[in-house]
């Protein structure tokens, strides 16, 4: 009982102290709406501490506007439903200014109607599957034109492939990635014979039969390549037994676009040496911007170990659009900086510029690495522009007369070329 | 042109190499033979190279290999593939790099052997190489292998040419043939030179040719005849098309039926191997599950100490890789073995006769494990290497191959079953177990500790678990999430299986993997996973006390 009325009388005085404090400092508010426990928590959490470490420097230099950036950290805990009743709470009771957030596209479909609902701002920095463009997201991941497609083209052109296996996990990512992917081999003359597509549940451990399988389908004499969608924890087994099972690179490559340094940190390279892996950022480019980047990272977390990666990339561009977006409108009015921010630059971390356009996703150079013994990938080829994303796919049937564009006279995140209607169907 | 381009380069690398005091220079080595000359200028061009024209350069550089001197183009072949060319930013110049201690890189001049200051990695420059140059390279180094002394360098030689063939690499075959002493070389070389023959000979030497090879299982023979065959016309065969078709249809059906014999064979080893990690995963829950009653949710978290086990004795002795999971099984036994006593004597003691209680208790339980690992290693995934004994496959025949980490997991398995057996029939431990798990009441009566039994049950179950986490770590991430990846599955096994009985449990776990594995290629992976869930919920209905049902008063 005593306890009971000692904690009553603590949070009165807490919620008493938080009240003071924040009236006493005018502060701009940032929510953070990264998973922090659950089966997400190995990928996120990295994204929420760059997130801070961006706030922190940002302060550093003076806030934005003369105000200083207060972050506001929720854990939606790996639970999709979790994640639309911590938007609400963050837009609705934090009254935050802006959110980065999200990793999965379960995730970020559950945070949507509550962003647009209470016109909230997001930035998503993984990649995703596209088909998708909210006025209230910008995507600073890649669509699949800037990554999927790109690294398709390179296995065709370099490596010679002409027999595919598409393996991934089965849910939406994957699923809609990979029915481009086949649309798009289609496209070039790939018979269905020559495409296996395979589905595995999450986590899935024992890839025996399936590897098994593979290589039977690529022993049929002509050169095979697997694309795989493969999604977090699932990939180490899946490398795993392709070593054991004998298949190198060389013999059958691996493309992945769910695998990055952060993914291998925790894993001995050795059987992965060589394959690939498609992202518009790796650790081991060499620019001024990234060893700045890298060097800050390290110190922030205490860790010389700590490797970065792509989505760390995207949350940077992002933060610092958002940034400099702010200091153009000169509000945070959510509005305004969604207009400011259409057409901003600013310097990528691999040497070039990222320019967010008019259909709220990024221009990005399209890098291909292969695996190295240390973890780190080694860039065999990266396309010579920047691509602009793409957020309705080309070569699906139901989106390929869609495009997105939120500049004035369209203002659709879906608009049908052919018909020049907007269909308001956004996602 | 090119030979004056090429002196100009080693021009101007020699002008760079005076001008830089602190650099290596090449021309200083005493005495170069030509073959080494050519090496050398070649090897120097390798960093103004494009990578799309580096093709054209490695096949100069393998052809210096028919000069007298093989081993240093095979050595400079092999540095390649493997990623030790770099070259050192400030000259140019190419040397071989490996990396040493403190983010340093040894350098040695690629012909000499000669052994410079070590440099950070700033200062050099990796030459890269993509998976389709490295094939190709690959077909070089094999054919300079042909001739090696050791019987599998050559073996692998020529598996490399069997995949790939390539002119050069098919006359060297044919060359060595007449030389070759062991028989399973020849064998396959002259597979190869077959395999050839039925692509490019003539109508009787085809015909011949399919008689010599038709057993054989490569899966590039049966690719070379049914190429063969479908280039066939399809209509007004002549006589002779007519002979090598029906011969073609015929090795190619011998082929075909003998491939899916092994294809049997293989899917009854992945679903016994997937099984014996059901099993191994399964039988310490049967014992704790089984004799006290208690739904343990903190099972999985018991497997996942063992799997960090394994990872902090690698930590604790890295030179000892090797013979880590040798000392981890122990090890994890005692480490999973004592804290599931405490959680015995603290938690589940006390709440003894109330299911629903204890299955929250050791829920939280679980989850506080989780959370003491995250904090304590990190919520990352933690890297445990594999020792060399557990990678790589046993080959049986070219399309039959047994993983050596699954043959031993599932050799292991087994020996962890029959040790449990042989505890539960023969020790006197054992025999109070059985005591209890038949009737408390009345085992207590026969002055038997029934506390002091369920603690050690409990240590024995969760030890257990421990040790099925060590064999996890080979297969699975090592992460705080593990257990929970497979206490589900952990629960099927156990109620299949029927509660309490080990023969169950494994009779259970073989099963259930054998069933998954035979339904993924028909169903997809994971329709076999709803499939086998379904079936056994209507097994449950009908047999509610599982295959191997217990007896005795407590389970009336």
């Amino acid at each position: 009982m005593k306890f009971k009325k000692l904690l009553v009388a603590s949070s009165i005085v807490a919620s008493g102290l938080m009240a003071n404090f924040a009236n006493a400092a005018d502060t701009i508010k940032v929510g953070v709406l990264h998973s922090l426990s659950g089966t997400m928590a190995i990928s996120e959490t990295t994204l929420k501490d760059t997130v801070l470490m961006m706030i922190e420097e940002q302060n550093k230099a003076g806030g934005v506007l003369g105000k200083q950036l207060e972050p506001v950290v929720v854990d939606p805990a790996s639970n999709w439903p979790l994640f639309a009743e911590k938007t609400r709470e963050l837009l609705a009771k934090e009254k935050v200014d802006v959110i980065f957030g999200c990793w999965t596209s379960v995730s970020r479909k559950s945070a949507l109607p509550v962003l647009e609902e209470l016109n909230g701002l997001l930035f998503y920095p993984v990649q995703y599957e596209g088909e998708e463009s909210s006025k209230n997201v910008f995507y600073t991941g890649a669509a699949p034109n800037q990554q999927a497609i790109p690294a398709v083209d390179y296995l065709m052109e370099e490596i010679g492939a002409t027999r595919w296996v598409l393996a991934g996990t089965d849910y939406v990512y994957p699923r809609t990635t990979n029915k481009i992917l086949k649309a798009y081999l289609k496209s070039k003359g790939v018979k269905d014979a020559d495409i296996m597509v395979n589905y595995t549940p999450f986590g899935h451990s024992d890839w025996q039969g399936i590897v098994s399988d593979i290589k039977k389908f690529g022993s049929a004499g002509k050169k095979t390549a697997v694309v795989s969608t493969i999604n977090g924890d699932a990939n180490i087994p899946f490398y795993k037994e392709l070593g054991n099972q004998g298949i190198s690179a060389e013999d059958i490559p691996v493309v992945a676009f769910s695998v990055g340094e952060e993914e291998l940190s925790g894993f001995d390279t050795k059987p992965l040496i060589g394959h690939l892996a498609a992202w518009n950022y790796f650790q081991s480019v060499e620019s001024d911007e990234n060893e700045a980047f890298i060097a800050s990272w390290k110190k922030y977390i205490g860790d010389d170990k700590r490797v970065t990666n792509d989505p760390m990339e995207a949350t940077y561009i992002g933060f610092k659009m958002w940034v400099k977006a702010v200091e153009k409108a000169g509000t945070t009015d959510v509005d305004a900086v969604e207009q400011a921010l259409i057409g901003v630059a600013v310097p990528n971390l691999t040497g070039g510029i990222a320019v967010m356009n008019p259909n709220h996703h990024l221009s990005k150079p399209v890098l291909i690495g292969e695996i190295q013994a240390d973890g780190q990938f080694e860039v065999v080829s990266s396309t010579p522009d920047t691509v602009i994303g793409d957020a309705w796919s080309d070569f699906l049937p139901s989106s390929k007369n869609l495009i997105s564009d939120w500049t004035a006279p369209i203002e659709c995140g879906s608009f049908d070329v052919k018909t020049a209607k907007c269909s308001g169907q956004n996602f | 042109m090119m030979r004056l381009l090429s002196v100009l380069i080693s021009g101007i690398i020699s002008w760079q190499a005076l001008a830089n005091d602190q650099v290596i220079n090449a021309d200083t080595a005493p005495t170069v033979d030509k073959h080494s000359a050519v090496l050398i200028e070649l090897v120097q061009k390798l960093p103004v190279t494009k990578l799309k024209k580096l093709p054209v350069l490695v096949e100069q550089l393998a052809s210096t290999a028919t000069l007298k001197n093989t081993k240093k183009t095979r050595d400079v072949l092999q540095y390649l593939v493997d990623g030790e060319l770099y070259y050192i930013k400030a000259n140019k110049h190419v040397v071989r790099a490996v990396n040493g201690e403190n983010k340093t890189y040894t350098l040695t001049d690629i012909l000499a052997d000669e052994t410079f200051a070590p440099v950070n990695k700033s200062k050099i420059k990796k030459i890269k190489t993509n998976n389709r140059l490295r094939g190709e390279i690959r077909g070089y180094i094999a054919k300079i292998d042909l001739s090696s002394s050791d019987k599998n360098t050559r073996i692998d030689a020529i598996n490399q040419i069997l995949s790939n063939p390539s002119k050069p690499g098919l006359s060297a075959v044919r060359a060595l043939l007449a030389t070759e002493q062991n028989d399973d070389v020849r064998e396959l070389m002259n597979v190869t030179l077959l395999t050839e023959q039925l692509k490019h000979g003539s109508h009787a030497e085809k015909i011949a040719a399919i008689k010599q090879i038709e057993d054989s299982l490569q899966p590039v023979v049966k690719n070379a005849m049914t190429q063969l065959l479908d280039n066939l016309p399809t209509n007004n065969k002549s006589t002779e098309e007519k002979i090598l078709a029906a011969n073609l249809t015929k090795a190619i059906k011998s082929i075909d039926g003998k491939r899916d014999l092994f294809g049997y064979l293989e899917t009854i080893f992945f679903g016994l191997s997937l099984g014996s990690v059901l099993l191994l995963a399964a039988i310490g829950l049967t014992i704790t599950f089984g004799v006290m009653g208690v739904i343990n949710m903190a099972h999985g978290e018991m497997m996942m100490l063992g799997a960090y086990t394994t990872y902090v004795i690698q930590l604790a002795f890295p030179n000892l890789i090797e013979y880590s999971l040798l000392m981890a099984v122990p090890a994890a036994f005692l480490v999973s073995g004592f804290v599931g006593i405490i959680i015995e004597r603290g938690v589940i003691r006390h709440l003894k006769g109330r299911p629903l209680e204890t299955l929250l208790a050791t829920f939280g339980i679980s989850l506080m494990l989780q959370q003491l690992v995250r904090t304590v290693f990190s919520p990352l995934n933690r890297q445990v290497q594999a020792p060399e004994w557990m990678t790589g496959s046993l080959q049986i025949n070219p399309v039959f191959a047994l993983t050596y980490n699954r043959l031993y997991i599932l050799l292991f398995s087994l020996l962890v079953f029959f040790a449990l057996l042989m505890i539960l029939k023969k020790t006197s431990l054992g025999l109070h177990v059985r005591a209890v798990s038949q009737d408390r009441e009345m085992a207590r009566a026969l002055s038997i500790k029934s506390d002091w039994v369920d603690a050690a049950t409990f240590g024995l179950g969760s030890g257990v678990a421990g040790v099925a986490g060590v064999v996890l770590s080979q297969l699975t991430n090592v992460g705080p999430n593990l257990g929970q990846a497979y206490i589900i599955d952990s629960f099927l096994v156990v109620v299949f299986g029927g509660v309490g009985s080990l023969w169950g449990t494994l009779v259970a776990a073989m099963s259930l993997g054998s069933i998954n594995k035979f339904l993924e290629p028909i169903t997809g992976s994971v329709l076999a996973n709803i499939i086998v869930l379904v079936g056994l919920v209507l097994f449950i209905q009908k047999r509610p006390k599982g295959l191997f049902p217990q007896k005795g008063r407590a389970s009336d």
